[in-house]
């Protein structure tokens, strides 16, 4: 399998100022993560809220420039060329299914849009994918010339999906898209996202923090904890046997029928501020199994002991 | 790269035009189909001065002092004014200069606002900041003495020749450039804070994640949403400008007597209203009319730019 995008210790940061004359901070959204998304291939990036997941969503799919380090797609960094073709072939899906959409665009305006900002072919030609794209993604064929309001929200993030998948592209960053539905309507739209992906060989960038969905959909998972790469394994491995303890924390932290929840394990406190993060491991004050040598140096992403396929960035992976 | 080949498209339904859609919900709307119907009427009223002078065989401006305040006859369909001058045909003539100066103004000082403000709230940053200090420093400047300085410009100065420079037309051109200059600073702070809410938005995201750029968002996504206050804006815009013409012509600049317009009309009428009350009548019916029908066609364009409104 060839790499569709590679990112090489992408760093992201914003500058913050409070007031006129206020004091300047640097907020570490995302700090030097590397990863590749092979094509076909579904990537499940999870973490709380605040870990920067969204935002190294938004560099992939080309919203954000990075602070630091290279994107490449296709082998190819990302000039003027190669930056359009990768517009194109990478396409994004948002949270919020409300959102998302413009309330005072028809259907299938909102549908051929990527085409119409890249002058791809011509307007009835437009129009005619729009159609058969209603189709495909299950909407009433009446839907075309209705606008975004007289849709529920699982029909909207099917149209979401349809306006991504327009331009025939490689890999669709599903930024959540799950979270905002109703759970009846969330197995609609992640049964539609398979069946899709089967049909053209799509890759997925999946953002959740629904552990039982990224269980269900993704081929690796990419543990992500204050903007660092914490843990990257394939899904079997990852859910059999996590390796940094923040992902057992994760796992740990999921209900499950008929379990009464260890509490002991799941981890206390907040995590800090990217605005200060801690130095050492950025874990190590949450973490159990914190030593001296975690508060002064931060471990590097290594595979786990015998386990080639499972990187982790802790002093004591298990 | 042609997108018919890509996939076998099962087309039932056809998709229709975005604008075709505004226009069918426009026409669901009477009264801004009812009020078409009256701009068009005031329109053909307006400019029916121009066969009606030869066929009646009258001078709008010529006084007659012994013909002052005739009641309608067939000569004068409505009668004569204080100087003995045709009602009728001044009231038509009044209409091309006021109509004329209210939609030129509005349209330049609005398309002058909206632009303004959506560049700034747009882009941000710098040129906010300046755009926007540009527009409260045009509104910190009081309206009279900036409109008796921008009236008392001397045009010869700026390059034009002496002959335009005296006739009517620099006057009326006058007219429409100092409104259009004080008028814009409301509609580009109304458009300005629109398009910041419109701009945070995910399909604002969406669009640029496959390349769009500033002007296709701008006009594709931002104008749209902001249309509903620009538009209420906007058509509140056009009663004050013919209004606010009268005032200026009161201060003797712009359209000066005897070319007649409905503003000085009214104005003039005003100290002979229990003498003559028809007219301070006709051309505040007319103003009226106006008013009231450019206001439902301003509903009309809410209507069809807003899919959400039902009516």
């Amino acid at each position: 399998m060839t790499a569709l995008v590679e990112l090489d210790r992408v760093s992201v940061h914003f500058d913050q100022r409070r007031g006129l004359l206020g004091r300047r901070s640097v907020l570490h959204a995302v700090e030097q993560v590397s990863l590749t998304i092979a094509e076909g291939e579904t990537v499940g990036l999870v973490g709380e809220s605040g870990s920067g997941k969204s935002t190294l969503g938004h560099v992939i799919a080309g919203l954000r420039k990075p602070t630091q380090g290279e994107m490449r797609f296709r082998g190819h960094s990302l000039d003027r060329a190669t930056r359009r073709v990768a517009q194109h072939a990478i396409q994004i899906v948002f949270q919020d299914p409300f959102g998302a959409l413009d309330p005072r665009m028809p259907v299938s305006a909102i549908i051929a849009e990527p085409l119409t900002i890249n002058r791809i072919g011509s307007q009835a030609e437009r129009r005619e994918r729009a159609a058969s794209l209603v189709h495909d993604v299950g909407l009433p064929q009446d839907a075309l010339n209705r606008y975004p309001h007289e849709f529920s929200g699982g029909q909207r993030q099917r149209i979401a999906i349809a306006r991504a998948l327009a331009p025939n592209p490689a890999l669709i960053v599903a930024d959540e898209p799950l979270s905002a539905l109703d759970v009846s309507i969330q197995s609609q739209v992640l049964n539609l996202m398979r069946d899709v992906q089967q049909q053209r060989q799509l890759a997925y960038l999946f953002i959740s923090h629904d552990m039982a969905v990224v269980n269900h959909l993704v081929d690796r998972v990419a543990v992500l904890y204050l903007g660092r790469l914490v843990e990257i394994a394939p899904r079997a491995e990852l859910f059999a046997r996590p390796s940094h303890p923040y992902t057992r924390a994760l796992l740990d932290a999921v209900p499950r029928i008929g379990h009464f929840r260890a509490r002991h394990r799941t981890i206390q406190g907040e995590m800090p501020s990217p605005l200060a993060p801690p130095p050492g491991c950025v874990f190590h004050p949450r973490c159990g199994k914190a030593q001296d040598i975690c508060r002064v140096t931060a471990p590097e992403l290594l595979p786990a002991p015998g386990r080639p396929a499972q990187l982790a960035a802790c002093h004591f992976k298990d | 790269m042609s997108v018919s080949a890509l996939e076998g498209a099962v087309v039932v339904e056809q998709a229709v035009g975005t604008w075709r859609l505004r226009w069918q919900r426009f026409r669901q709307h009477r009264g801004a189909m009812a009020s078409l119907v009256a701009l068009l009427l005031l329109l053909a009223f307006v400019l029916a001065a121009f066969p009606l002078q030869p066929l009646l065989d009258i001078d709008p401006y010529a006084t007659d002092l012994l013909a002052r305040f005739d009641p309608p006859s067939a000569q004068h369909l409505l009668g004569t004014d204080e100087a003995g001058r045709d009602v009728l045909l001044r009231l038509m003539i009044g209409g091309q200069v006021s109509l004329l100066v209210g939609v030129l103004a509005t349209a330049i000082g609005g398309a002058f606002g909206v632009m303004l403000g959506v560049s700034a709230g747009y882009f941000g940053g710098r040129l906010d900041e300046f755009l926007m200090r540009f527009t409260d420093g045009m509104i910190a400047l009081p309206l009279l003495p900036l409109l008796i300085v921008l009236g008392a410009l001397d045009l010869t100065k700026l390059g034009f020749s002496a002959e335009f420079a005296r006739s009517g037309a620099a006057g009326f051109w006058r007219i429409v450039v100092i409104i259009s200059l004080v008028d814009w600073t409301a509609t580009a702070r109304i458009a300005r804070a629109s398009t910041l809410s419109i701009k945070e938005r995910d399909f604002v995201r969406a669009a640029w994640a496959s390349g769009a750029g500033p002007l296709y968002v701008m006009a594709t996504h931002v104008l749209p949403n902001i249309a509903t206050p620009l538009i209420v804006a906007i058509t509140l815009t056009i009663g004050r400008v013919i209004l606010l013409e009268s005032v200026l012509s009161f201060l003797g600049f712009g359209v000066v007597p005897p070319t007649p317009s409905w503003g000085n009309m009214l104005n003039n009428a005003q100290e002979l209203v229990t003498q003559a009350p028809a007219l301070a009548i006709y051309p505040g019916l007319l103003i009226f009319i106006t008013v009231i029908a450019v206001n439902f066609l301003g509903d009309g364009l809410q209507h069809a730019f807003d899919p959400r409104s039902d009516r």
